[in-house]
Parts: structure tokens; C-alpha cells; sequence
């Protein structure tokens, strides 16, 4: 091999597994992303069935009822309200009137079942994209969150 | 007083960084013994500095002085003193008066064991780290001072955040840090590097040592990060592909690229370009994480404190950083002379391949950790990108690096014979397949693809230690010889060795907990059992009981059946902030563990949810060999911070 074919070589496969890589990267990406919706997009849009997405907003007041292993309650932005279910624990701070961020899936019953649930460390948490959404409507002020709930009184929590 | 006395420590370090900076870069060329001396004493004198600053906050913490703003937000008189300690970094200030410490810790050991550099190469790299600190220790006193007052003083604090008071917050932080500033040093080597315009295989060789140190702290960073999520968050989960942890495993996957392709510049002279292109990427990400996890503009489970506002200005740090870099780069790279030659099939075409993959890795989880955020910003769309995405690409282009990871180092340099090397490992292959074989058949639960996993794992491990057998001529001596060949082994074969081996246990123990593990939800009432996994685990009851400073409230299980003990997963409640954590109940069989977490309570008794994680340890006992392996290299003395004198003198002579 000269020289030049060498060359020509190595640059061919470092080409041909780069292109490889775009083309993986793409595909991976059109098939698993999924939208981020708050409840009155989700109101207002129709979602392909079966298809994941992630719904944020905040745990409606007055929402959480628990039954054994199953939890509903209802995701909220103010606008809209879209009922919830879940099976499990739920994140330590979870609780009504906090943000919540959950992927999961509409049911044929038009109700959203979370599959996982993500709350922060933080304990003044709302997604960011619900802040946004709020501010844009002006309804947004600081410190919105209020003080937190004590464990006992959490009925997402406790029946 | 103290917290003044840091403070101003703090605006005096800060002075000295700019009078290092200035003195470094603008004076580097042919500097005089007293810019030469100027550049070191302030390097070292900002470390105590900073190191005083740091302490005068700690000493805030620990003694509950409220009259601090940071200390009122963050702590409370009830904590037990070690997390007083760690409510310092549970913070934003003080988690960057944390980063700028370890930044300036840095700067001064290049200042201190950097004696046998040339005067020029370390002025300049000096005069870099000058600036990369008075940048970060600008942002901490202009944007997030931590030691502003509070007049009048409170006397009780809010407590520090609870899922932070645990022994993790004392060992995550710290490691993380000092793997991702610890790049700093290789980016100021390529800084000086392309603005003196001498780049040679000693470059390579100055570098490696301190890219291996933040490496291995990085790892184990990650590591301990990845253990500290599992246990705590109560999910029993060891990584999510959160935007967070691909902060924080983006510099990692550049970092160890350029671990290899050091080695190439040094042995060969060759990837000359690429490798300082890596060095600088390497901080890049570093400080891009930085950015993303202290900005909050991404919506993540483990940021805390974060501001938006400061978000601004570190993004500007970053990108005048950044930028200036790549313009520099752009410069000077075209003046850089292709190094040695190689065939394709040689141990540099393998370390090509695995930087290959390491970057094109490293940009898939780029592209699915940013592109949300460009999408954003250019169109108001918000999608997400999760765990399919990244397990889809990510493991796709691992495997072929851990196809070709066992060859590597059984490759001659420049040209090497691929059939020789792979009759070599031919045992290797059927250990690996005859152990997959094994573990599949027992562990069978249905077809899936797990088998392939463990046999890439089981190629892995099995290929360090053919690796080595290969190196002691195994079973072709006798037994005394080959242990003497072993020992006459340089310590990089053996630590090469050993980190490929973690990387495969690693591998082995995802698999396993990723295809074989079990869970169960249910209801459990005191004196219930159920079953999972051969185990049977039975509710004894729950009790309460005081805390330091909260009220926990104990679940207790006994365990029966394939091993015995018992299991406590507790509820803290939180005296001041009235929040609560859970805590898992672990058992430990081997690298196996039952994970117990208690949560809501129902009307019927307690929602438990359990795991049983086969060989979960192996997760992170794979990155803890991967630091051992790092700490041997870094012992090697062919590779201490004194070079030898005959290189040295080589690189006296100018480069042209």
C-alpha cells in the first residue's frame, strides 16, 4: 500500500463510521424523542395514540386521591385540567400545588398514565417550561410555591 | 470578623489572579527570574488565599453563625456537624467558592511541581490558569458573593436542603469538582501550547499526569454520584441520562479520548492536532456542565439553587473562554506538522478508533442533551429527549470499542498483525462465550438481548487478563518466569490492564441489573410476606424515632428464604423545613442487593416497593478499579512530574 491509499484508507473509515453515527443519531432521535406538553396544549392538540410524551404543570389542589398502590390526581396549568393516574411511590416531594413533570401516555379514556414520575431535589420546584407558560400569561409572581405542606397533611400521600 | 477577614481574602486573591494573568501572558517570552518568580508566588499565594476564604465560610457553618446570609439559607443548629461541613458546597455560593478553590489548588501545584519545566512553557500555562481563576473568583464575588451579612441576625436557620444531608453530599461534590476543574490544567497546556507554538511529544508527557488525575477523580465522581442517586432518591435507579449526569459524563467521555490520544502524541508524536483539540473540548464540556447545572435552563432532577440571571454571565465566561480557544486553534493548526506514520492495523490505528467512537459518543449525548434547548430557543417547540435515545446511540457505538478494546493493546506500534493478535485471544473468546453461555442459561427468563451484553462484558475482562497472561507468557514458561516477566511489566501495562477490566465489569453489572432484575409494588400490612426472587421478606412493623434533627419513621422486613438478614427503609421527616426524604432499606448478597423502599402509607398498611438487583455492585466497582488502574499509571515513574533531563534538554532547543 502506498502512502496516499493509506491515507485515503484511514480517512475512508473514519468518514464512513462518522456518517454512520449521523445517520444512527437521527434515526435514534426521530423514533424515541418525545413532545413536552402542559395541559392546554395537550387540551388543544391531538397526540398520536400510544405515543409517549411528557405532560408538566403542577398537582392540582385538592386532587390527590390514593387508593393502595394507585394514585389520581390532576395536572393542571390553569387553564387546563388533565386527570392522572399512577401506580407506586411517588417522588418525596410531591405534593398538590407542587410541579410536577411526568412521562407517560394517553389512555383511550382521555386520562394520562404517568409512567414515572420526577420531581427535583429542590424543594421550590416548578418545570421551567410552566414558569414560562405563566409568565406569559402574567400570571407568574415569585415565590408562588408557598411554604411546603408537612408530610402528614400530603394526601398524595397518605389517604 | 472572620467572614470579613475571607472576604477580603477572597478581593486580594482575586487581584493577584489578574496580576498573574497579566504577568504571565503578556511577559511570557524569555520571562526574567522575577517575572518567573512572581507568576509562581502568586499562584501559590491565591491557593492560601482562597483556602482561608474557604475556611473562614466553613468555620460560619460550623459554628451556626446566622448572621451570614448563606449559612441562614443553608443550615440549621440541629445538624449533625459533618453536614454543617457539607452545607458549605449544598449551595450555589458555596459551591462555586468550592470550584474556585480546587481551580486555584490546581494552579498552584503546576506552580509547585512544575519545577522542571521550561521557564516560558510554565509562565504562560501560569498566566492561563491566572485568567481562567480571576474569571471564576470575578463571578463568585460579583454574582454570588457567599459571605454577605444578614443584619439583624436570625436565630435559627432553614435548614439545608434534606436530600443533601447525607454522607454522599460529603464525597460527590468534592471528586466531581476536582475532575472537571483538574481539566483546567490540560487546557491551559494547550493554551500555552498553541500561543507559544511548541507542540511536541514532551507536551504530551507534561499533560498526561494531570489529565489522569482529574480523570480518575471524574470517574470516581461520577461514580459515587451515580451510587449516592441509587440509594437516595429511592427510585433504584443508577443513572437516567438526566441532563445533569450528561454534564457530568460528556467531559468524562472526551476526557478519557484524550487519555488515549496523549498516549499517541507521546509515543509516536503523532495526533498532534486532535489531541490539543481534545484538551480544549475536555474543559469545554467541563465548564459547559457547570453552565448547565448552575443556569438551570434545563429541566433537571438533580440541580438545585440555581439562577438564571447568573446563568448570563457564566455563559459569557464560557463563551469568551471557548471561543478564544477555537480562534487560537484555528491559527495555529494549520502550521502543525503530521507526526510519525502507521499503518492502519497498529496500536495507533486502535487508539484512532477508540477516540473515534469516545467523541462520536460524546456528541450523541451532546446532541440529545442540547438539541431541546437549541429547538427551543429557534422555534418555541419543546420536545424531550430520554432514556431510549441515549441507550439506543450510546449503545450502539460502544460496542464496537469494546469489540476492538481487547486488541488494543496486544497491537504493535506503527504496524502490527491483526490474525497474530486475534490467535492470541482466541482463549479469550471461548472463556467469554462459555461464561455467557453459562450465565444466560441461569439466568434465562425469555429471549432478549442481554446475552450479547454479557458476552461484549465477559470479552472485555476476560481480554485484560489475556492481555497480561499474554504479557507473562502464561503457560508457555514456567511459572517462575512468567511471574518474573509480570514483574518486570512497566506499571502502565498493568494499569491499562486493570481499567479495561473495569470497564467490562461495569459492563457486565448494567446488563445483568438492566435485563434481569426484579420489582414488585404491593401493599404490605405488619406480618404480611411476600415473595421475590427466592427471597421472602416479611413486615415486622414500623416504629418512630427521633433524629438529630428530624422524626423518622422505621419500617422494618426481615428477609428469609435465598439469604437472611433484615431491612429498615425509614421516612425523615424534617424538624425545620417540615420536608421529607425516604431512605431505602439495602441488603447485601455478594454484588447482589434487595432494595426496599417504603413510601405512602394506605388505608391497608404501607406501599413497598421492591427490587432485587442482580450483581448492581459491579456497576460501581467498575469505575472504582478504572481510579485504581488511574492511581498505578500516575505512580509510574516513568511518567512523575520531574521529566527526565534528557528530555527536558530536547525541549530547550525551539521548535520551528
Amino acid at each position: 500500500m502506498t502512502r496516499k491509499q493509506r491515507r485515503l484508507l484511514v480517512i475512508g473509515g473514519i468518514g464512513a463510521v462518522l456518517l454512520g453515527a449521523v445517520v444512527l443519531i437521527a434515526i435514534a432521535f426521530q423514533q424515541t424523542f418525545s413532545f413536552f406538553l402542559t395541559p392546554s396544549e395537550l387540551v388543544a392538540h391531538a397526540v398520536e395514540d400510544g405515543r409517549a410524551f411528557r405532560l408538566g404543570g403542577l398537582v392540582k389542589a385538592g386532587s390527590c386521591a390514593r387508593d393502595g398502590e394507585a394514585l389520581r390526581f390532576t395536572i393542571t396549568d390553569g387553564q387546563a385540567d388533565v386527570a392522572a393516574t399512577y401506580s407506586g411511590l411517588v417522588p418525596d416531594l410531591f405534593r398538590e400545588g407542587q410541579g410536577v413533570v411526568a412521562d407517560g401516555r394517553l389512555m383511550p379514556d382521555r386520562t394520562f398514565a404517568a409512567a414515572a414520575i420526577m420531581a427535583k431535589h429542590d424543594e421550590t420546584y416548578i418545570p421551567k417550561e410552566i414558569v414560562d407558560e405563566l409568565k406569559a400569561r402574567g400570571e407568574w409572581y415569585e415565590g408562588q410555591q408557598g411554604a411546603p405542606l408537612p408530610a402528614a397533611d400530603n394526601p398524595c400521600r397518605a389517604p | 470578623m472572620t467572614i470579613e477577614l475571607g472576604h477580603f481574602a477572597l478581593i486580594l486573591a482575586f487581584a493577584m489572579a489578574v496580576a498573574q494573568a497579566g504577568g504571565g501572558l503578556l511577559l511570557w517570552r524569555r520571562p526574567s527570574a522575577g517575572v518567573e518568580a512572581m507568576v509562581r508566588q502568586t499562584a501559590l499565594l491565591q491557593f492560601l488565599l482562597v483556602a482561608g476564604a474557604f475556611a473562614s465560610l466553613a468555620a460560619a457553618f460550623l459554628t451556626s453563625d446566622f448572621s451570614v446570609a448563606l449559612v441562614f439559607e443553608h443550615s440549621h443548629t440541629l445538624q449533625p456537624a459533618l453536614y454543617k461541613l457539607t452545607s458549605v458546597w449544598g449551595n450555589h455560593e458555596g459551591s462555586m467558592l468550592l470550584w474556585v478553590m480546587i481551580l486555584v489548588a490546581f494552579a498552584a501545584s503546576v506552580a509547585q511541581f512544575g519545577g522542571r519545566l521550561p521557564g516560558e512553557l510554565r509562565t504562560l500555562v501560569l498566566g492561563v490558569q491566572g485568567l481562567l481563576v480571576a474569571a471564576f473568583i470575578g463571578f463568585t464575588l460579583f454574582t454570588s458573593n457567599p459571605f454577605a451579612r444578614l443584619d439583624p441576625a436570625p436565630l435559627e436557620g432553614r435548614d439545608l436542603n434534606p436530600i443533601l444531608q447525607d454522607i454522599g453530599l460529603a464525597i460527590h461534590p468534592p471528586l466531581l469538582y476536582i475532575g472537571y476543574v483538574g481539566f483546567s490544567v490540560c487546557f491551559a497546556f494547550a493554551i500555552a501550547a498553541l500561543i507559544s507554538g511548541r507542540i511536541d511529544a514532551a507536551w504530551a508527557r507534561w499533560v498526561r499526569p494531570w489529565t489522569l488525575a482529574a480523570w480518575l477523580f471524574l470517574t470516581l465522581g461520577i461514580a459515587m454520584g451515580s451510587y449516592w442517586a441509587y440509594y437516595e432518591l429511592g427510585w433504584g435507579g443508577f443513572w437516567f441520562w438526566d441532563p445533569v449526569e450528561n454534564a457530568s459524563f460528556m467531559p468524562w467521555l472526551a476526557g478519557t479520548a484524550l487519555l488515549h490520544s496523549a498516549l499517541v502524541m507521546e509515543k509516536r508524536n503523532a495526533l498532534k492536532i486532535w489531541t490539543i483539540l481534545l484538551a480544549i473540548l475536555t474543559f469545554s464540556l467541563s465548564l459547559l456542565g457547570t453552565f448547565l447545572v448552575r443556569s438551570g435552563i434545563l429541566t433537571s432532577v438533580h440541580s438545585f439553587a440555581s439562577d438564571p440571571a447568573r446563568g448570563l454571565v457564566i455563559l459569557a465566561i464560557l463563551g469568551s473562554f471557548i471561543g478564544g480557544a477555537f480562534v487560537l486553534f484555528a491559527l495555529r493548526a494549520p502550521t502543525l506538522r503530521a507526526g510519525g506514520l502507521f499503518a492502519p492495523v497498529s496500536r495507533e490505528g486502535a487508539l484512532i478508533l477508540n477516540n473515534l467512537f469516545l467523541a462520536t459518543a460524546c456528541a450523541a449525548v451532546l446532541t440529545g442533551t442540547l438539541y431541546p434547548l437549541v429547538l427551543d430557543a429557534l422555534t418555541g417547540a419543546r420536545i424531550s429527549v430520554g432514556p431510549p435515545y441515549f441507550n439506543l446511540t450510546f449503545g450502539v457505538l460502544m460496542t464496537p470499542l469494546l469489540i476492538v478494546m481487547p486488541f488494543g493493546p496486544l497491537l504493535a506500534w506503527k504496524r502490527a498483525d491483526l490474525l497474530a493478535a486475534g490467535q492470541r485471544l482466541l482463549v479469550a473468546v471461548v472463556v467469554a462465550v462459555v461464561l455467557t453461555t453459562i450465565a444466560s442459561a441461569l439466568l434465562w427468563d425469555g429471549f432478549s438481548l442481554a446475552p450479547l451484553g454479557l458476552l461484549l462484558g465477559f470479552w472485555v475482562t476476560i481480554g485484560a487478563i489475556a492481555d497480561l497472561a499474554e504479557r507473562g507468557k502464561l503457560f508457555q514458561v514456567s511459572t517462575g518466569e512468567s511471574i518474573r516477566r509480570l514483574a518486570g511489566l512497566p506499571r502502565s501495562a498493568f494499569s491499562s490492564a486493570l481499567a479495561h477490566f473495569g470497564v467490562g465489569v461495569s459492563v457486565i453489572g448494567i446488563v445483568m441489573v438492566s435485563a434481569y432484575e426484579s420489582e414488585l409494588i404491593t401493599t404490605m400490612a405488619a406480618g404480611e410476606s411476600v415473595e421475590l426472587s427466592g427471597f421472602t421478606l416479611t413486615l415486622l412493623g414500623d416504629e418512630t424515632l427521633p433524629g438529630p434533627n428530624y422524626t423518622a419513621e422505621r419500617v422494618t422486613l426481615t428477609v428469609g428464604g435465598a439469604g437472611a438478614g433484615t431491612l429498615a427503609s425509614e421516612r425523615r421527616i424534617f424538624i425545620a423545613s417540615g420536608l421529607e426524604t425516604t431512605e431505602a432499606g439495602i441488603a447485601t448478597y455478594g454484588f447482589s442487593q434487595l432494595y426496599v423502599s417504603v413510601g405512602d402509607r394506605s388505608a391497608e398498611g404501607h406501599v413497598v416497593r421492591i427490587w432485587f438487583k442482580p450483581f448492581v455492585l459491579l456497576i460501581w466497582l467498575g469505575p472504582v478499579l478504572m481510579a485504581m488502574a488511574g492511581l498505578i499509571s500516575l505512580t509510574d515513574r516513568r511518567l512523575r512530574l520531574g521529566v527526565p533531563s534528557r528530555t527536558a534538554q530536547q525541549i530547550e532547543k525551539p521548535a520551528e
